[in-house]
């Protein structure tokens, strides 16, 4: 049997050390390489989902919607429209003469049904073949019902998981602007980036609110159309998963002149460090007093706590599979703290300088990664025998198949892993697979052991 | 009540996922094979994690990742190369290419650029390795993932199948059953002694043992050998009573090679169980062996043990259509009303289905519902007010809304550990369906109680 390692994938595959770094990204995936990656409406889809009170409609047949029905943790506080799936599920005839009418009136309806703030349409690989005008109906739709209607241009095939950010800002940028912005004050800040994943964003507004900060609008966990028209009234936008939301913050930056902050709420470091940059935005000393006591009091509690993870972890090793680059990141951080090893980094999207930071963080040997597959991973995880695989669904029995703890961290995650307390749950996720009896039972072990 | 002369337009919260979706689980149970979606990379990662969250197992599946460009110029040069690297990595034996609504609208001939492919790979060398390639349409904007995984099965069969001298083989065509299933059909076909060839075998490939070393491909599936030699069988039992009236894999085995087609119901329940078991005598030439009639009698005991906890309940089936006969036909026998049985499918056949499993068992036959979404189902359960709901997680908001038990079964079970290994069929299946009725009206009845019985 040939070496797992496609010719053509040798250049997205590096070995710390062995040679000067220069990582191969932005690639069209290898055909028949079983790429662990999505689609463009796939992207726009985890963008907009957790806007709670707007109308999600998938215009296409019915495996877009099907797949993507209340399978991510985004909570809401308020309305939950967004949990349901909605679909033309166009049929062969729909294809032949067109879906337009079938659009209109699954719109109509559907608004009527559910008076949605504004919906938003995505657009799947066939309408994009069979050149239904998307915009078009959205007018007239949005002109009868009086609410945004929102085209979002995410043909699956044209392109990968970034170009469906992109679409997905496109969208929402068509909704900044449109709100009163009267009373917001000038302390006040907009989280990009964010999709209250087990009620992440929850524990980061807590953050801002206990420094000072009014936060306009979360962009998008939890998220209301109504917050996002009035987004422009911000003074500042802190943007987190910089693939995702970083293009909306550009537009903003061009169009209404709001700076833009990248942010990281994921470990200790990425986390403190992310909420004195933004004290430091706002140049209010009591603000920043505020922020050291704030980070002093969570790390009191934290450090203690992470010491016993610490003594139990130290010399483990991890492997980390992820979407964007940008979380890979702060798990370096994290697992460093945890006194672990990184052997294997990887994403799906990253770009050239993603993947050059994550080279100068990580550690001489670690194997770097852009858009790997079941069988590479698989290998790689064999050769750097490690005790913890980091990714999604789609990961998870790689891992688990082969005898190796995994932790979830995905959008499906049910398990708050941001902000000083996400570090501490984080720890104990960790541990908890880690540490399970099982492994001595699996045949990866058990042979090693004889 | 909804007027079913204008149904919605839209669909909210489907009973039904797409048709390659289908294709590939079908594929996957076959030795050495992967699915190859000929379409763009999104199709490929959706439904492996759609599958991977049920099965708990690895499930790779291979795309031709097609872009911008490849929609305008056409998909075969991705094609080609997709299925030469899934070849050289995979060490494929079979590619099972199934195509995608992109492929199908911009109307790639799939056959034709196989062929090309096994032209130019006989050209070169090593042509000798050259996997099975099956190919299928599958455009999701007609049918449901089930007529995904029927017409994945038959085209395996129309294009793999060979005549030649008789065997004593007898095809087995299960449909989409879970891992358990499987294993429970072949441990019927041995203790009959009988030599079957059972397509799909997901048995161990998506309900495989614990690994050293990552299988590319995982062990099991039906071998080659088998299904080359399907046409060579002395019958063919076929599931599934809304397939009947279709052309299918065992017809085509009956017309094509003179193998006797013999259709049945799912075996769920009693009396589908029985006809299951009586063919099978006939076919072994034996009685039903000890251990089987013991389950069968087993079973009857509890169903008499249990009666009073279930009679009259009302129950809400949903899922896949022949999955929903199955079960609408025990349910009747226990002495639950089924008053609804829905399914996202579109057959054609499912109320004939219905009515012939349900005969002379219930005075009034339920509503029976094909192309529903759950919101069609929630609008006729306000109506209906079940006692308790069977069918798979996606019925779980639903249930909790209405505050009925859900009982799981089927795919996907996304809430709940082990749906791979749910069994369904057989005597063994109904006793261990039943167990699970009774005890969530029990659970529901204590929780519900404010005195608190500890002895039910």
């Amino acid at each position: 049997m040939e070496p797992v390692i496609f010719e053509e994938r040798q250049t997205q595959i590096h070995r710390k050390g062995t040679q000067p770094f220069d990582l191969a990204c932005n690639k069209d995936s290898l055909a028949g390489a079983v790429s662990q990656r999505a689609c463009v409406f796939c992207g726009s889809r985890v963008v907009l989902y957790p806007i709670a009170d707007a109308l999600h409609l998938v215009h296409g047949p019915i495996g877009c919607a099907a797949y993507t029905w209340d399978i991510r943790g985004a909570l809401s506080s308020g309305p939950e429209l967004h949990r349901l799936s909605f679909s033309t599920d166009l049929q062969e005839r729909d294809v032949i003469f067109g879906g337009e009418k079938k659009l209109y009136r699954a719109l109509m309806e559907l608004i009527e049904r559910h008076s949605p703030k504004a919906a938003f349409v995505y657009s799947t690989c066939i309408v994009g073949l069979i050149g239904d005008d998307l915009e078009g109906v959205c007018k007239k739709v949005s002109k009868k019902k009086g609410i945004p209607v929102l085209p979002v241009q995410s043909e699956g095939f044209k392109g990968n998981k970034r170009a469906g950010y992109h679409a997905a800002c496109q969208a929402m940028f068509r909704l900044v602007g449109a709100g009163d912005t009267t009373g917001i004050s000038k302390k006040s800040l907009n989280i990009l980036g964010d999709f209250n994943l087990a009620g992440e964003i929850w524990i980061i507004r807590e953050y801002f609110k206990r420094m000072g900060i009014e936060v306009v609008a979360n962009i998008t966990g939890d998220g209301r159309v109504d917050d996002l028209r009035r987004a422009h009234g911000a003074a500042l936008n802190v943007v987190q998963c910089s693939g995702a939301t970083m293009d909306l913050a550009l537009m903003m930056e061009e169009v209404y002149g709001i700076p833009h902050l990248r942010v990281s709420y994921f470990g200790v470091e990425g986390m403190a460090e992310s909420l004195y940059s933004v004290a430091r935005f706002f140049d209010d000393p009591e603000m920043m007093a505020r922020t050291r006591e704030l980070v002093r009091e969570e790390l009191a509690e934290l450090y203690p706590r992470l010491q016993e993870f610490r003594r139990a972890l130290t010399g483990k090793k991890a492997a980390i599979y992820v979407g964007g680059a940008f979380k890979a990141f702060s798990l370096v951080k994290a697992f460093r703290l945890l006194g672990m090893e990184v052997v294997l980094v990887g994403s799906q999207t990253g770009t050239p300088a993603d993947y050059q930071e994550l080279h100068d963080i990580t550690d001489e040997g670690t194997i770097i990664v852009d858009d790997s597959n079941p069988l590479e991973l698989s290998s790689f995880l064999k050769e750097k025998d490690v005790d913890i695989f980091v990714g999604g669904v789609k990961e998870r029995p790689i891992a688990y198949k082969l005898g190796v703890g995994f932790c979830d961290h995905n959008h499906e995650r049910k398990e708050a892993l941001e902000g000083f307390v996400g570090m501490l749950n984080f720890a104990q996720e960790v541990y908890n697979t880690v540490m399970s009896p099982v492994w001595q039972f699996v045949p990866r072990k058990v042979r090693k052991a004889a | 009540m909804k007027d079913h002369n204008a149904p919605y337009t839209s669909t909210t919260n489907a009973c039904k996922l797409c048709k390659p979706l289908g294709a590939c689980l079908a594929f996957r149970g076959i030795e050495g094979a992967i699915p190859f979606l000929h379409g763009s990379q999104g199709c490929a990662t959706y439904m492996r994690r759609y599958i991977i969250s049920h099965f708990r197992e690895p499930m790779d599946i291979a795309s031709s990742s097609l872009g911008e460009k490849q929609a305008v110029y056409g998909g075969g040069p991705n094609l080609k190369q997709g299925l030469k690297n899934v070849q050289s990595k995979y060490g494929a034996r079979l590619i099972g290419v199934a195509t995608t609504c992109l492929t199908e609208t911009i109307g790639d001939d799939v056959p034709l650029l196989v062929r090309e492919f096994r032209r130019e790979m006989a050209g070169g060398n090593g042509h000798e390795d050259l996997p099975a390639l099956v190919t299928v349409s599958t455009p999701s904007f007609s049918g449901t993932h089930m007529e995904g995984f029927q017409a994945a099965i038959k085209s395996v069969v129309e294009q793999m199948a060979a005549g030649g001298p008789a065997t004593e083989a007898v095809n087995l065509l299960p449909g989409f059953v879970s891992p358990a299933d499987i294993r429970y059909l072949k441990e019927v076909l041995a203790d009959f002694d009988l030599t079957g060839i059972i397509l799909p075998d997901i048995s161990e490939t998506l309900d495989g043992p614990a690994q050293d070393d990552y299988e590319k491909i995982p062990a099991g599936g039906t071998p080659l050998k088998d299904i080359r030699a399907m046409g060579r069988a002395r019958a063919t039992i076929e599931l599934g009573r809304t397939l009947f009236p279709q052309e299918t894999a065992g017809r085509f085995l009956e017309n094509r090679f003179g193998v006797p087609w013999r259709p049945l119901g799912v075996p769920i329940g009693l009396r589908e169980t029985d006809r299951f078991f009586q063919v099978l005598e006939e076919l072994a030439g034996c009685a039903t062996p000890p251990r089987h009639d013991l389950e069968r009698g087993r079973l009857l005991d509890a169903m008499v043990d249990g009666h009073k906890y279930v009679f009259g309940k009302k129950a809400v089936v949903y899922g896949e259509e022949d999955l929903v006969v199955g079960l609408t036909a025990f349910l009747s026998e226990i002495g639950v009303r089924p008053v609804l049985c829905a399914s996202g499918g579109h057959s054609g056949n499912f109320g004939e289905a219905i009515a012939a499993v349900t005969q002379d068992l219930l005075a009034e036959p339920p509503l029976v519902r094909e192309g529903m979404d759950f919101y069609e189902i929630a609008e006729e359960v306000e109506a209906l007010a079940p006692d308790l709901l069977i069918g798979h997680s996606k019925g779980y908001h639903l249930a909790r809304k209405w505050g009925a038990p859900l009982i799981r079964v089927g795919f996907p079970i996304h809430d709940r550990f082990g749906g791979q290994r749910i069994l369904h069929l057989g005597y063994r299946g109904a006793q261990s369906i039943l167990d699970r009725i009774i005890n969530a009206i029990l659970e529901k009845k204590q929780q519900d109680s404010p005195v608190g019985y500890g002895y039910l």
